[in-house]
């Protein structure tokens, strides 16, 4: 570190900048992430994300697994929305072997797709409050939250790492009282939602802290590979569910929200914030269409092959994950071990874009920023 | 306007030291029914049951809290400076603490019955920046240094309206005595500050909307005197770690515990006794009045507004530090100015 | 000047509305559930019969077969087993098939084991599955490792001992019957001859 001296100029002082590490033992840095950060009175002029402190060698290791072993790792990628963590390996695998899973389990993987994806949207948005000094929402959407991860223990056996897609099918069918319940839940998750607009984004507070705060241009955000929420924050209309539909996509009727200048400025804090309160409306909605169009019978477990072993050959699958675009770029050696599996982590992605856009904003500002973009440090670390 | 402990053993040492514990046996378990109050409302507002373990529903949460206080290791770290640093948080505390010795009870009742009072609370209530300054300074961490500079440019810019509010009351009351100020609302509810004051007439209606505002101005430049949410940017955690008390534990981290809830009482006792009739009772001077309703009157109002300071931590997100110089310096000042100017000139034509 | 004052009343509105809401759920029903007094981690009462919690291995069920071992992604079983020989009679399995194998050690390490229940997939005759059981816990990561095999040190030993001596028996046997053979195609090629 460079030492500075206050030089005494006869009544004028020299600031002096100010180095300070946030993180990683900071309570809002989401994980262990560390900033370095230097500061201008409370002005943050530079900031140096260092990662790895959740280091696990993903990669390297499913090197040694075999598929279906890998996707259990899968799941610790993002904790946090490991029902689509595991989709986009699953479907490459499948597609390389060309299996043709059966409707009902489509429909099923979209409807827990879908409720991850609320779910993770819930905590993304909590999250943020919190960093914003608002604690009661946070408690409310984990409120909700749990009615989610309850009908996901009753499914796949675990409440966050489900291990629940698995290459060909799904490892249990759904229990009887499925669809009520998650009608149930998309029900709580209205109302919640709507409570939560009008206690924290409508706040006047909170829209005065988050708006014109982490301006992110649409350009820069494509020159960053963003994606998910934080591209769509910026109002470029790109998501993968509708952009490339994958699986059953295709039959739901839904909209690709996006950012608008109508209370923020497009690309800031509060919009990426928006997007996913209303994402979340979306899912609700995928829901409701896929439980009604749903078969009621069938063996999810049908389609196992034998063994996987993928044929020779590289595929890159991708899928859109809450927080963006998680691809698996898998290279098969006809073995029944992934020769080579690289991931493109959407947090890791996404969190590049902070240096850029944090800078001239307050400190505060910066936590904020950091968690609009709403980064999972094992996806970011691996 | 009696005291009545030196009605009871004379004015001597005994009585001085019995008034000055006083205050001091009150704030003890006023802070433990606070912090209690914090944890349940706090946990209800959630939807949570909070503390259930100590005690009968947990109400013995806050004791177990001050005793794990009491017991941790008490750490000064070794770059800091002693000192300044092991001084803080009493400096802290004896800020919040001397204000209480002009806060009336009851009628009969006042520790010290200055005739300027509101003076004497505006005074000691800046102390408690020069002990936040200081531990911030001297515990030689960023992040406290950080939440020191923050508190001092908060409750430095917030002082300038509450002053002004005191200022508009000391105009229409004439007096700066907490005890005439009070004893000009006593009566019936509407002899109230916030409702007009007691003069009659159709010209008390022309006061209200002021006194309304200054209300308002002066419950919120109190949540930014006493570091609370949606003011507590000097020890907001999401963003400082703990501000500047980041280096504090133990028995020095509870002083600082202590005066925050002190603070808190202060304030609302003030809001009730500029706005609210202090000990008066809202029926008139007939029911439920006199000496020993009065210290139920004057604790529970400012019990109220405890509460309230609670309600609004558990609702709002925090302000930014720009945005908080904006709401004092260009909102709240302004505001208290006209609001001060029109009721002087109100009271002119009065 | 408008916007200044619509933008305090709009702050002061809101603050307003928010108050009111939490206000509302002071007086709500409350949804912490208190742990030990009351444990129903679905709202029907009971754990979902596909809850994933502690492992446990019917060894009478267990073949020996070390699918587990090799299926787990993270290395937490180790099963040893021996052959068994004529000698201990015929012995099945619960399931009834013929037991080949003796289970010397079947353990697993809870410490490591990360709940995916792929051994409980890849075990043919379902001798490994998930219990209810979730609250364990010790003060030593040893204490994790839990051997499901309940045999003394010395029947193992006189299990492999047992083995072994089988494996010479059988040695001999296969010597003898070797030497036979050779004589007998000896024999034969002189008949031959
Ligand atoms: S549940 Fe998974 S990690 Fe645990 S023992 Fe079975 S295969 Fe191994
Ligand atoms: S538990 Fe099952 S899979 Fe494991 S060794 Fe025994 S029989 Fe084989």
């Amino acid at each position: 570190m460079e030492r500075k001296f206050i030089e005494y100029d006869f009544g004028r002082v020299d600031s002096e900048r100010m180095r300070l590490n946030v993180g990683p033992q900071h309570p809002s840095t989401h994980g262990v992430l560390r900033l370095e950060i230097e500061l201008e009175g409370e002005i943050v002029t530079d900031v140096i994300p260092h990662i790895g402190y959740l280091h696990r060698c993903f990669e390297k290791y499913c090197e040694q697994m075999q598929y279906p072993q890998v996707i259990p790792y899968i799941d610790r990628l993002d904790y946090i929305a490991s029902m689509n963590n595991e989709w986009p390996f699953v479907m490459g695998v499948e597609k390389m072997m060309n299996i043709q899973v059966p409707e009902r389990v489509e429909y099923i993987r979209v409807i827990f797709a879908e409720l991850n994806r609320i779910a993770n949207h819930q905590i993304a948005v909590a999250t943020f409050g919190m960093d914003a000094g608002a604690f009661t929402p946070f408690l409310y959407l984990f409120r909700d939250r749990e009615m989610i991860l309850n009908l996901f223990e009753h499914t796949s056996g675990a409440r966050l790492l489900y291990n629940y897609f698995w290459v060909g099918g799904l490892a249990h069918d759904v229990p009887p009282n499925f669809k009520d319940t998650a009608l149930n839940i998309i029900k709580t998750v209205r109302a919640t939602n709507e409570e939560v607009m009008r206690l924290l984004m409508g706040n006047k507070i909170f829209v005065e802290r988050t708006v014109k705060v982490g301006i992110l241009p649409a350009d820069v955000a494509i020159n960053f590979a963003c994606s998910g929420p934080v591209l769509r924050g910026s109002g470029v209309e790109w998501d993968l569910r509708k952009a490339q539909p994958y699986s059953i996509y295709d039959r739901f009727d839904f909209n690709v929200c996006v950012g608008s200048n109508e209370i923020g400025v497009i690309g800031d804090s509060w919009n990426r914030n928006i997007v996913r309160m209303n994402e979340m409306e979306q899912s609700c909605r995928i829901i409701e269409q896929a439980i009604a169009q749903m078969p009621n019978e069938g063996d999810v477990r049908e389609k196992f092959p034998k063994k996987v072993r993928p044929p020779k050959g590289e595929i890159y699958c991708s899928a859109e994950n809450p927080k963006g675009e998680l691809g698996f770029y898998l290279v098969a050696d006809g073995g029944n071990k992934p020769f080579r599996l690289k991931s493109r982590p959407t947090s890791f992605v996404n969190l590049a874009v902070l240096p850029e856009i944090c800078k001239g904003y307050m400190v505060a500002d910066l936590i904020l920023i950091l968690g609009s973009i709403d980064i999972v440090l094992g996806e970011v670390d691996r | 306007m009696g005291n009545f402990v030196f009605d009871l053993i004379g004015k001597n040492i005994v009585a001085a030291l019995v008034i000055c514990i006083i205050p001091l046996v009150f704030i003890l378990p006023y802070a433990l029914i606070a912090i209690l109050g914090e944890l349940k409302i706090g946990a209800w507002m959630q939807d949570r049951v909070g503390p259930m373990r100590t005690g009968w529903k947990g109400v013995l949460q806050p004791v177990a809290e001050v005793v794990k206080l009491l017991q941790k290791e008490d750490i000064t770290p070794t770059i800091a400076n002693k000192p300044l640093f092991n001084l803080a948080p009493f400096i802290v505390f004896i800020g919040a603490f001397a204000a209480f010795a002009v806060l009336p009870f009851s009628e009969k009742f006042i520790p010290s019955g200055i005739n300027l009072g509101l003076f004497f609370v505006f005074a000691v209530g800046s102390f408690a920046v020069i002990g936040i300054v200081m531990g911030g300074w001297a515990s030689n961490n960023k992040y406290s240094l950080l939440g020191a500079m923050r508190s001092v440019a908060q409750i430095i810019s917030y002082e300038l309206p509450a002053g002004m509010v005191f200022l508009s009351i000391a105009t229409i009351a004439g007096t700066l005595d907490m005890q005439t100020i009070i004893l000009n609302q006593s009566g019936p509810i509407w002899n109230w500050y916030i409702f007009g004051g007691p003069q009659g007439g159709a010209i008390k209606f022309l006061f209200i909307p002021f006194f309304v505002i200054l209300f308002i101005v002066y419950l919120i430049s109190s949540l930014a005197e006493t570091n609370r949410t949606p003011f507590d940017i000097p020890e907001g955690e999401s963003e400082i770690v703990a501000g500047y008390h980041t280096e504090y534990s133990g028995m020095k981290f509870a002083m600082f515990f202590m005066a925050e809830y002190a603070n808190m009482y202060v304030v609302s006792a003030i809001i009730v006794i500029l706005f609210l009739g202090g000990w008066s009772s809202p029926f008139g001077t007939s029911f439920m009045d006199g000496p020993i309703w009065g210290i139920f009157w004057m604790v529970g109002k400012a019990f109220f507004f405890v509460f309230v300071q609670i309600w609004l931590r558990w609702t709002l997100p925090r302000l930014r530090v720009d945005q908080l110089m904006y709401l004092g310096w260009k909102v709240l000042l302004p505001l208290s100015i006209a609001c001060f100017m029109a009721i002087a000139f109100l009271a002119m034509i009065n | 000047m408008v916007k200044y004052f619509k933008d305090i009343l709009l702050g002061f509105w809101t603050i307003m509305v928010g108050m009111k809401i939490t206000m509302d759920h002071l007086f709500q029903k409350k949804v912490t559930m208190q742990y030990p007094e009351r444990f129903d981690p679905i709202d029907t009462g009971f754990m979902p019969d596909n809850s994933r919690n502690k492992l446990f291995v019917d060894i009478d069920d267990c073949n020996g077969c070390g699918g587990c071992e090799r299926d787990c992604p993270v290395n937490c079983i180790t099963v040893e087993t021996v052959k068994t020989v004529p000698s201990d009679g015929p012995i099945t399995i619960k399931s009834g098939a013929k037991r080949t194998l003796w289970v010397l050690k079947h353990e697993i390490d809870y410490s490591k084991c990360c709940f995916c229940s792929l051994c409980v997939e890849s075990c043919a005759t379902s001798a490994i599955f998930h219990t209810k059981e979730f609250d364990y816990s010790g003060y030593d990561r040893n204490e994790l490792k839990h051997d499901f095999v309940s045999y003394s040190d010395e029947e193992k030993q006189k299990k492999l001992d047992n083995f072994v001596a089988y494996q010479i028996v059988k040695k001999q046997e296969d010597a003898a019957k070797k030497a036979a053979d050779e004589a007998a195609k000896a024999a034969a090629a002189q008949i031959t001859k």
